[in-house]
């Protein structure tokens, strides 16, 4: 008989990285589903195909640059490559979309030091990327509802109800903002299936909840008093249910890798995070400015974890 | 129900043992007294091999003010003083050998009615008793009973938590020896000055609770339902739970005037002052899913782990750890002719489980929310992992209890607990290198 010389506690839980990753994915499905319903065949091409390529380049990376023999994928690279491809338009060619997950994975994550020790969500650095490089491919959205098979060449093009309310003024349908039935990015536009997920997500305990909660509130908040200054500003549930902030606040900035750790630095990042992405809606050259928030507030993390210690048991308050 | 914030829910695993009535394990042949059997210094031996002894004589005393007496747990000869490896130390420690040639000849401790009997004289008693905390710590209970006149304390916490997953010898003593239980609290009541003492009992030990309350009724004793978390039995946990004092950082519990004893330390109380008895037993449950028949038992002092798995049954031939204590906290034997200390809870053996690789991790969150404690278990074992030690105990290293709960609940399969314990033994031995 050989004994295992093993260290305490002989018992652990069951929960493991892979399950938390297949749960984020689960819990964005729905928003997929949407996404290929109002944007047709392409879109689910590019969530499906980021998924799968994600998962692939991690293994890669660490199996052949990084020299881990054994490595066991664990998903993330798969969560990483299907939150871009919801951050993306239709027009945005295959090959682009590509390079621009290479970078996410390759100079978000990997460039770092790999899972868990990125500073900065790594769907964010590649959508980021992708928007400097290709301006007009992330910038052309199309029209819902073209149906499943149309290529996405062929269908008609729009702005987001973001541009169309910072440039003309225009306000959408806040059922269609709700549902989805509006152009944007792929995963971006239903609040209702990302609300959907989040909640799956929530039931099995598996998300910051404080994150979402402060950073929507925030936005609530700060639009609400731009609102009562001038109505040019729009009223706060059009920018709740517009633009990337649902998809933003719900899956982007509550990564639990770039994100605070105790419940109160959740609060000040997500505060932090609806008020960058107000000012720049508000007052900043991009209509919309969800993704390049939640990376700031990234970058402030370690800060804000330093501050926000939890007092040891016992110990007196100074 | 009373609690604390953070812990974990492990699977209870007490259904093997609990039922199970507690047993008198017959007397082993041969037993290994470890002079190191309670914290602080190791006791001085004084016998020699060839000596004769009766259970109950001294044959080691105590080296220092933080030590205790040991006792020859049968009638025999001693046969040998070696070393063996000590389990909780971690390298090997003398032990004397002693060889059983007859039933018991009892060498007892002189008592009195101990209503008669003052304060010193008890405390006299348990310290010849060589009585120490058998809830695992094993401090030597004279000392914990005698706090410095400056330190008040005014209540007395009995711990019948058993919080650890698998070992379900308290839940037994709350149920059988409840009586002994009352007059050790009451013994030490006496000997503190203490007007109240509670009884902290889980609420998975229902059963437990009724008859402690059924006993005590008239007794200036309470019972205390806690709710069912793991690390309940936690001293400051279960002090928070129950007083919502806390513990200050690096303090003691007589520090808010509190003193913590185990249920199991209350029955070797009364049998040493009433039954004038030392300490050369101890009950503990063996069970796990490897043990043929899982028990509650009372065994001898330096009884062999192995003598103590046959008598219930053996193990499975796949059987892949065998442990000293509970599983969360335990220690893991890879040698059965380990024998057991005074600290024992439990022997718990467990076939293989399927052991998941570490990953990296991924500031889930998951351990600093569940440290009782407050701590950031992420933070310290990245920081012990880097040898950054100094920068760990300014984090709160040395607060860590080593309850595991970091560990257990960790979605990366990181061992914080591991890391943590080697970077508090460095800083140790390099703060007394500085000195």
């Amino acid at each position: 008989m050989k004994l295992l010389s093993a260290y305490a506690p002989h018992l652990r839980e069951e929960d493991d990285v892979r399950k938390i990753m297949l749960d984020v994915l689960i819990a964005l499905s729905p928003a997929v589903i949407g996404a290929a319903y109002f944007f047709g065949w392409y879109a689910l091409f590019l969530c499906v195909t980021g998924a799968i390529i994600g998962e692939l380049f991690d293994v890669f990376v660490m199996k052949y640059l990084r020299g881990v023999k054994d490595f066991i994928p664990d998903g993330s690279g798969a969560v990483t490559g299907l939150l871009l491809a919801m951050n993306v338009s239709t027009r945005l060619p295959f090959w682009a979309f590509v390079l621009g997950l290479v970078f996410a994975l390759g100079v978000g994550k990997h460039a770092f030091g790999g899972l868990g020790q990125n500073v900065f969500n790594p769907a964010l650095v590649g959508r980021a990327f992708l928007l400097i490089s290709f301006p007009t491919y992330m910038t052309t959205w199309v029209v819902p509802g073209a149906g499943f098979w149309k290529s996405p060449a062929d269908v008609m093009t729009s702005a987001t109800p973001l541009a169309l309310f910072k440039e003309q003024g225009q306000i959408t349908s806040y059922w269609d903002l709700f549902i989805g039935n509006v152009g944007g990015s792929l995963g971006e536009t239903s609040a209702l299936l990302l609300l959907i997920g989040f909640l799956y997500l929530v039931l099995r305990k598996r998300i910051k909840i404080f994150i979402p909660l402060s950073y929507i509130g925030t936005v609530f908040v700060f639009s609400t008093v731009a609102y009562l200054v001038s109505s040019k500003f729009g009223d706060p549930l059009f920018h709740l249910l517009s633009g990337g902030l649902m998809l933003g606040a719900l899956f982007m900035a509550t990564d639990m890798v770039t994100s605070p750790i105790t419940p109160k630095g959740q609060v000040i990042f997500g505060i932090g995070c609806g008020v960058l992405t107000m000012a720049i809606r508000l007052f900043g050259a991009y209509p919309e400015g969800v993704s390049f928030s939640i990376l700031f507030m990234n970058a402030l993390v370690p800060l804000i974890d330093r501050y926000t210690k939890p007092r040891i048991f016992g110990e007196v308050k100074k | 129900m009373l609690t604390f914030k953070g812990g974990v829910h492990p699977p209870q695993l007490k259904e093997w043992s609990k039922e199970k009535s507690i047993e008198r394990m017959p007397l082993p042949e041969r037993v290994y007294v470890f002079l190191l059997n309670h914290a602080g210094n190791p006791a001085k031996p004084v016998v020699s091999v060839g000596d004769e002894v009766k259970t109950g004589q001294v044959i080691g005393e105590p080296e220092g003010f933080i030590s205790a007496y040991l006792h020859s747990p049968v009638t025999g000869k001693v046969v040998e003083l070696k070393k063996i490896l000590h389990p909780i130390v971690g390298k090997p420690i003398e032990a004397i050998v002693i060889e059983r040639t007859s039933e018991d000849e009892w060498v007892r401790l002189g008592t009195g009615n101990y209503e008669q009997m003052s304060k010193d004289e008890i405390l006299d008693v348990i310290k010849k008793a060589g009585i120490v905390g058998l809830g695992g710590a094993m401090f030597p209970t004279h000392v914990k009973l005698s706090p410095p006149p400056e330190k008040r304390v005014d209540t007395l916490i009995i711990n019948g938590a058993e919080c650890e997953p698998v070992l379900t010898i308290d839940h037994r003593l709350m149920l059988e020896r409840a009586e002994d239980i009352l007059q050790g609290i009451l013994i030490m009541m006496k000997v503190l000055g203490t007007e109240k003492a509670i009884v902290g009992v889980e609420s998975n030990k229902m059963d437990a609770y009724q008859n402690l309350k059924k006993i005590f009724k008239g007794y200036p004793v309470d019972v205390a339902l806690l709710k069912t978390k793991y690390p309940q039995g936690a001293e400051k946990q279960l002090i928070y739970a129950i007083t919502k004092r806390r513990v200050p950082r690096g303090g003691l519990p007589m520090d808010v005037g509190i003193v913590v004893q185990n249920v199991g330390t209350c029955v070797a109380v009364k049998e040493a002052v009433v039954d004038g008895k030392p300490l050369v037993e101890r009950g503990l449950t063996v069970s796990g899913d490897a043990v043929k028949n899982p028990k509650n038992l009372i065994v001898r002092i330096g009884t062999p782990v192995r003598d103590i798995l046959e008598y219930c049954g053996g193990i499975d031939e796949n059987t892949e750890r065998v442990i000293l204590g509970g599983p969360m906290m335990g220690i893991a034997i890879t040698n059965l002719d380990i024998p057991i200390m005074k600290g024992t809870s439990g022997v718990t053996a467990f076939l293989p489980r399927k052991v998941q690789p570490q990953k990296p991790c991924i500031r889930c969150s998951e351990c600093v929310q569940v440290c009782p404690m407050n701590l950031q278990p992420y933070l310290l074992y990245l920081l012990s992992s880097k040898r950054r030690y100094d920068e760990a105990v300014e984090n709160g290293l040395m607060d860590c209890i080593e309850c595991g709960s970091c560990t257990y609940t960790c979605p990366s399969k990181i061992e914080h607990v591991r890391y943590i314990k080697l970077a508090k033994t460095v800083y140790r031995a390099t703060r007394r290198g500085r000195k």
